[in-house]
C-alpha cells in the first residue's frame, strides 16, 4: 500500500535560499535598476517592487555544446510537399537547419528577468547606507515606552485610586444593601410611634420594638463605608511609543535661475531622502519650504510643480525653517534633517546672514544638514560660507550635482557610514 | 464481464485524502496486477503549486545544495506558470525507494489519477527496470547523498565563503556533462542495427570495466607523474574525474565539490538518454490502466472525457512548419511506439511480419517490458521504429552542409527512406552524437602544466561559441593554462581555443 503524504504545510520557501544567492550574485545589475526606477518613481511610488533585466549573456551557465556549421542532417515530422533530392533555400522559414535541437546551448536569447519584493527592493537601496549618527539610529529599533490610560481595574496601587469612581460604588453598594433594613426600621419606628401614641401603650410591645430598632441601626452601621469591592483604580497600559520620529525639511529654491531640469534633479533628491529616513524612523513628517526672496511653507504639490520667479534669498527659507522648529518641533522629541537644494545662487550680502544662522541656530537642533548645490557652472560664494559651516559641524554635508546619474552616488555617498569613533564624539 | 462491473469510485471532480488512497489502489491493483509492473514502493505526496515550482528549480531533487541557478529555474518557472504557459501536474517523480510523486493540490480528481498511474506506476517500473537506470543511478541512496552533498556545500560555504564555493560550482556546472566515461564513440552509425541489444549490454559493461581500469591506473599516475609517463596514459572523457584526482591546485574540499557535481549529473546521464522511452513508457500506461478503469466502470464518461482530453493534448505532435513545432515530443513518439509495438505483437499485418519478424505474434506484455529493460532511446528507435509510425509522423530527413547551397531533402516516408530515416532519427538521440566529443589529451607534466582537450570532431561540425566560456572554467579548476585542439575528419590537429 501506498504511504500518502500531505506536504502541504511542510516549507514553501525551498528555494528562498538560492533566490537570494541570485540577487546576490546580481547585486550590480539589480542595483542599476533599483537607482533607475527611483528616477522614474514620484515620492509616493515606493510601495512596489522592481523588474530586474539582466542580460542574457551575463546570467548564462555555459555548456560545451555543438555549434552551427559543417554537416548535419535531421529528422523532422510532418512532410507535406517534400520529395527525396529537393533542395530547399537556406533562408526559408519553417525548414530552417538546426532547430531547436542544434542550438542546446544558445537557448535563452532574450534577457532574464525578474521581480523583486518592496523590501528586496528598498534593502537594496539601502544597503550599505547609515544614518549619519550611528547611535541614533540603533535607538531607532528600540521604542520607548509610555503608559496610556487604558480604563479602569478594580486592582492597584493606592495612589492610583479613582476616589469619585470609589465613592461612587460604595455608595450604591451601601444603598442596595441596607434598603431592605431600613424598610424594616421605617415600619418599626412607624408602629412604635404608633404604639406610643396609644393612651396605654403596651409595654411589652414597644419595648421589644425598640430592641429591633436598635438591633437594626447597628446592622445598618455595620455595612462598611467603603469596602475592597468598591475600590477602583485607574489603569495604564505600557504602550511602545515610537520615539523614533523625524521631520524632514525641504528647501528648494524656485528663483527665476532654477530651471525645471534642476528642480527635477532636486526632486529626486528629496525623495530618496525620504525614503531613506522613512525606512529609519516610524513616522516622518514633511515639511515643504520654498523660496525665492522670500521663503513660503508650502504643500508638496505646490512645492515641486508651481513656477515663481525672482531673486533669491536663501537666509528667508533657513529663519523660516528655525521658526518653524521652535514653533513645532521640539528637539527632545524629533530628529531634525533638513535636506536644501538650490543652483547655488544667492544675494551676494545674504551668504555671511545663511552662515551665521545656520552656526548659531539651526546646526544645533539638527541631525543632519545636506546641502547640494545643481548643475552650478561656476563658483558660486554661498557654498564657500557653507563650507566654513561644514567646518564647524560635521554633521553639514555638501555635494555637487551635475546630472540625473549623478543623484545616487551623491546620496550614497551623503549618508556613506561615517566612522564610528567620529560619529560618537557627536552623539 | 459483467461480474467485474464495480461501483464508480467518485462522480465528483474535487479530490479527498480518501479517494485519492482509492484511486491509487484500483491502479495499483491493474497495474501490479493485471498488466505486471514491477515498481518501487509508493509514495504520493500532495503539493502545492509553489512547492511543484520548488521542485521544478532543483531539477527534481528533493533535496538540493544552494545555487543561484536553481533560483534562476525557479523564477523562469514561476514566470511561465503564471502566464499560464505551462502544466505543473505530470512530470516530478523521484527515482528513489521509495518512489516518490507530487501531486499537486490544484488538480481534478481525474488529473491525480492520471499523475499516480503516469509518474508512480509509469515512470517508477521505468526507473527501476531499465538498464541504464540501474546502471547509473541508486535509487536507496540518492536522497542520502543528496543530504550530504546540501549539507557539505553549506558547510564549504561557512568555512571559505559563499563566493569561493560558487567560483568551483560554477565552474563545475559548465562541465556537468562531462562528468561520466561515456561509451566508446561510435563513428560508423551504420554498423549496429540489428544487434545493438548485445552491443550496448557489452559496452555498458566494457564501460564499467573501464572505470574500473581507470581507477586503478589513476593510482599509479600519482606515482608515475614523477617518471615520464603521459597524463592521461589514454585520452579520458571524464573531465570532472579526471580533474578531482589530477588538478594540481585544488584543495580538498574543492576537490569533493568536482566530485558532488560529477555524481550528481551522473544521477541524470540515464535520464538525458532515455526521454522518449521514459515517457512514452509512463504515458503508454496511463494510458492503458485509465482504459483499464473506465472498463471496470471505476470511473465516470465525464472523468473518462476528462482525461482524454489531457492525454491527446499530451501525445500531440505539431508538424515542423508549425508555430507550436519545438522538436519531436518525447511523449507523442514514445508513446506512439509502445502502442505500435503492442499492435504489432496482437494484429501484425504483412509489413510488420517483414520488418519485425520476432515481434509479430509475441506477447505484448513481455515484449514492451524487454524493450523497457534493454534499451535507450537511441537503440530504442533503431530497434523498433516501424514503417507505419515513421509515415504516420510524416518523418522526413534534412540535410543541412554548409558547404552547399541548399538544404537538401535527403529522405522521406517510403520504401527506401523507412531505413534511413530511423537511422538518422537514432542517431539523433545519440548523446555523442548531441554533445561534441571533448576528451583530455594531455598535460605537459614537465612543462607549463598546460591540459590539452581534444575534440574529435566529426562532420565538420565546430564547436558552439560558448567553448571558450566553458574553457574559463576549466582553466579556473586546472590552474594552468587550458587548450582545446581539435582533431579534424582528415586526421589534422590545430589549437581551437585556448586559455590562460
Amino acid at each position: 500500500m501506498a504511504r500518502i503524504v500531505d506536504r502541504r504545510m511542510d516549507g514553501r520557501n525551498k528555494s528562498a535560499v538560492n533566490r537570494k544567492r541570485l540577487i546576490r550574485r546580481y547585486q550590480a545589475q539589480v542595483k542599476k535598476a533599483v537607482t533607475e526606477a527611483i528616477a522614474r518613481r514620484s515620492i509616493t511610488g515606493t510601495d512596489e517592487g522592481e523588474v530586474i533585466n539582466i542580460p542574457a549573456k551575463d546570467i548564462s551557465e555555459p555548456q560545451i555544446g555543438i555549434g552551427r556549421g559543417g554537416l548535419s542532417e535531421q529528422v523532422l515530422p510532418g512532410n507535406k510537399e517534400f520529395s527525396r533530392g529537393d533542395r530547399i533555400e537556406r533562408n526559408k522559414s519553417g525548414a530552417g537547419g538546426g532547430g531547436s535541437e542544434a542550438s542546446d546551448s544558445g537557448e535563452g536569447e532574450d534577457d532574464f528577468s525578474f521581480e523583486i519584493s518592496r523590501d528586496e527592493y528598498l534593502d537594496i537601496l539601502f544597503e550599505e547606507l547609515a544614518l549619519p549618527d550611528l547611535i541614533k539610529t540603533k535607538v531607532v529599533h528600540q521604542k520607548t515606552a509610555k503608559p496610556v490610560r487604558a480604563g479602569f481595574s478594580n486592582t492597584g496601587v493606592p495612589a492610583n485610586l479613582n476616589l469619585s469612581r470609589t465613592m461612587r460604588l460604595a455608595k450604591g453598594r451601601r444603598l442596595a444593601m441596607t434598603l431592605p433594613m431600613q424598610r424594616e426600621l421605617a415600619e418599626k419606628e412607624e408602629q412604635l410611634e404608633e404604639e406610643e401614641s396609644k393612651p396605654i401603650p403596651n409595654q411589652l410591645l414597644t419595648r421589644r420594638l425598640r430592641e429591633e430598632i436598635a438591633a437594626l441601626r447597628s446592622r445598618v452601621l455595620s455595612i462598611p463605608f467603603i469596602d475592597d469591592h468598591d475600590l477602583r483604580f485607574n489603569q495604564f497600559v505600557v504602550n511602545p511609543k515610537p520615539s523614533s520620529q523625524a521631520v524632514m525639511f525641504c528647501l528648494l529654491d524656485v528663483s527665476g535661475s532654477m530651471t525645471q531640469s534642476i528642480k527635477d534633479i532636486a526632486k529626486r533628491f528629496f525623495i530618496l531622502l525620504h525614503l531613506f529616513l522613512n525606512r529609519s524612523y516610524e513616522t516622518v513628517e514633511l515639511v515643504f519650504i520654498r523660496h525665492h526672496t522670500t521663503a513660503k511653507e508650502v504643500d508638496e504639490e505646490e512645492f515641486f510643480y508651481s513656477k515663481e520667479t525672482g531673486g533669491t534669498i536663501v537666509s528667508s527659507a533657513l529663519e523660516l525653517c528655525n521658526d518653524i522648529i521652535d514653533e513645532r518641533y521640539d528637539v527632545a522629541d524629533w530628529n531634525i534633517y533638513v535636506a536644501q537644494a538650490s543652483d547655488g545662487d544667492n544675494w551676494g550680502a545674504d551668504d555671511a546672514v545663511c552662515e551665521k544662522i545656520l552656526v548659531d541656530k539651526l546646526m544645533p537642533k539638527l541631525q543632519y544638514f545636506a546641502y547640494v548645490e545643481i548643475e552650478s557652472n561656476y563658483p558660486k560664494k554661498l557654498w564657500d560660507y557653507y563650507e566654513n559651516v561644514a567646518r564647524i559641524h560635521p554633521e553639514f554635508a555638501m555635494r555637487k550635482i551635475n546630472g540625473v546619474t549623478d543623484i545616487y552616488p551623491v546620496f550614497h555617498e551623503l549618508f556613506k557610514r561615517k566612522d564610528v569613533a567620529a560619529m560618537g564624539a557627536h552623539a | 464481464m459483467l461480474a467485474e462491473k464495480r461501483e464508480v469510485i467518485s462522480e465528483r471532480s474535487d479530490w479527498t485524502m480518501e479517494l485519492i488512497e482509492e484511486y491509487n489502489a484500483a491502479i495499483a491493483d491493474i497495474a501490479k496486477g493485471e498488466f505486471k509492473l514491477d515498481c518501487y514502493p509508493v509514495q504520493l505526496e500532495i503539493i502545492s503549486s509553489e512547492q511543484m515550482m520548488d521542485a521544478y528549480a532543483s531539477v527534481g531533487m528533493p533535496v538540493g545544495y544552494a545555487h543561484w541557478s536553481y533560483g534562476k529555474k525557479y523564477l523562469t518557472t514561476e514566470r511561465s506558470y503564471k502566464r499560464g504557459e505551462m502544466n505543473l501536474a505530470y512530470e516530478i517523480v523521484i527515482n528513489s525507494n521509495p518512489c516518490i510523486a507530487y501531486l499537486m493540490e490544484e488538480n481534478t480528481l481525474t488529473m491525480q489519477a492520471l499523475v499516480i498511474a503516469h509518474a508512480a506506476y509509469g515512470h517508477n517500473s521505468f526507473f527501476k527496470g531499465n538498464y541504464l537506470f540501474r546502471s547509473w543511478t541508486d535509487a536507496e541512496a540518492i536522497i542520502d547523498y543528496l543530504i550530504f552533498a546540501k549539507n557539505y556545500v553549506n558547510e564549504c560555504e561557512e568555512r571559505h565563503g559563499i563566493e569561493e564555493v560558487e567560483l568551483i560550482l560554477d565552474s563545475c556546472h559548465a562541465l556537468q556533462n562531462y562528468g561520466v566515461d561515456r561509451y566508446l564513440r561510435r563513428r560508423e552509425n551504420e554498423l549496429h542495427h540489428e544487434k545493438f541489444v548485445q552491443s550496448d549490454r557489452e559496452q555498458h559493461l566494457h564501460n564499467e570495466v573501464r572505470e574500473l581500469w581507470q581507477r586503478l591506473r589513476q593510482d599509479e599516475d600519482i606515482d608515475e607523474e614523477v617518471a615520464e609517463t603521459r597524463l592521461p596514459a589514454e585520452p579520458q572523457e571524464n573531465i570532472l574525474y579526471f580533474l578531482e584526482k589530477h588538478a594540481p591546485l585544488l584543495e580538498s574540499w574543492q576537490r569533493e565539490l568536482v566530485r558532488i557535481v560529477r555524481k550528481v549529473s551522473q544521477y541524470f546521464y540515464a535520464q538525458k538518454q532515455t526521454q522518449v522511452m521514459n515517457e512514452g513508457w509512463a504515458t503508454f500506461w496511463h494510458y492503458m490502466i485509465l482504459n483499464k478503469m473506465y472498463d471496470r466502470g471505476l470511473m465516470t464518461d465525464a472523468s473518462m472525457m476528462e482525461f482524454l482530453h489531457s492525454h491527446t493534448n499530451v501525445i500531440a505532435q505539431p508538424s515542423y512548419d508549425s508555430p507550436y513545432y519545438s522538436g519531436i515530443n518525447p511523449y507523442a513518439l514514445g508513446f506512439k511506439m509502445m502502442m505500435d509495438i503492442k499492435r504489432i505483437c496482437e494484429n501484425p499485418d504483412d509489413e510488420d511480419r517483414r520488418w519485425f519478424p520476432d515481434l509479430a505474434g509475441s506477447d505484448w506484455l513481455e515484449t514492451l517490458d524487454f524493450a523497457m529493460r534493454n534499451f535507450k532511446d537511441e537503440s530504442f528507435i533503431s530497434q523498433y521504429l516501424s514503417p507505419k509510425l515513421i509515415r504516420e509522423f510524416r518523418l522526413f530527413a534534412l540535410k543541412d552542409d554548409d558547404e552547399e547551397e541548399h538544404y537538401q531533402i535527403s529522405d522521406i516516408h517510403d520504401e527506401q527512406g523507412y531505413r534511413e530515416i530511423r537511422r538518422k532519427l537514432a542517431t539523433q538521440y545519440e548523446l555523442g552524437y548531441r554533445e561534441p566529443n571533448l576528451q583530455v589529451y594531455n598535460v605537459d607534466v614537465k612543462g607549463d602544466r598546460s591540459l590539452t582537450l581534444r575534440h574529435y570532431r566529426d562532420n565538420r561540425r565546430p564547436l558552439s561559441d560558448s567553448a571558450s566560456e566553458v574553457l574559463k572554467h576549466l582553466h579556473r579548476l586546472w590552474g594552468y593554462r587550458v587548450d582545446i585542439e581539435t582533431l579534424t575528419e582528415e586526421g589534422e590537429s590545430s589549437i581551437t581555443h585556448s586559455c590562460g
